[in-house]
């Protein structure tokens, strides 16, 4: 099954939800990122049930922030 | 190293002077580590002390970026009332990996001060920033 992740193609055995494809993507720390499925960014209550499917577009990013 | 021609560098020290008392903040992009590109981005806190992204926005802008061939280099951000380098909570919240951190500080506003740092696990280490004069 192939699935491009912030515009590259991946290729996953199988169908996997995006809490995993994170880990697979070695994000550190998924409760500081936000992900975006084929243009809709998830809420973090998302993550662990939405499955992907083939051609399914996942962009995901860290929180940008910070302090003076 | 991070080279930024200096019409882009003039346009972020603008942008943190128009954004004064708060603080301002976007992406560089490039490549090779020379700046092509300056995203101004909304600061959703809207605060004198702190920063945070629109999401949205930070997706718009890695599109962008891809679009054109870059690579995102640096996040950058303007500490209007404090020095040119990492808070702890820029550290804590250094999360992008490979990017350098531009911080615009305008304690002295007729000669702001910009310096670049690499900030990775906790650990900060200033990196060189060069300005460069069109030929």
């Amino acid at each position: 099954m192939e699935i491009i992740v912030n515009g590259k193609k991946i290729q996953l055995p199988g169908p996997i939800s995006v809490g995993p494809l994170l880990a697979l993507e070695q994000v550190r720390m998924p409760e500081m990122v936000s992900v975006e499925l084929n243009g809709r960014i998830l809420r973090r209550e998302e993550f662990d049930r939405t499955i992907l499917g083939t051609g399914d577009q996942v962009e995901f990013l860290y929180f940008m922030g910070g302090g003076a | 190293m991070i080279r930024i021609p200096r019409p882009l560098l003039n346009e972020i020290i603008s942008q943190a002077k128009e954004s004064a008392p708060l603080e301002a903040c976007g992406l560089i992009a490039g490549t090779t580590g020379l700046a092509k590109m300056v995203i101004p981005m909304s600061n959703l806190d809207q605060s004198p002390q702190h920063f945070m992204m629109d999401p949205k926005e930070q997706f718009a802008a890695a599109k962008t970026i891809r679009k054109n061939g870059y690579q995102l280099l640096a996040i950058y951000h303007s500490h209007p009332s404090s020095p040119a380098r990492p808070s702890a909570e820029d550290v804590r919240l250094a999360l992008t990996p490979d990017v350098a951190h531009v911080i615009i500080s305008l304690v002295q506003p007729s000669t702001p001060e910009v310096r670049a740092f690499k900030i990775e696990d906790g650990v900060i280490e200033e990196e060189e920033l060069e300005i460069v004069d069109e030929q």
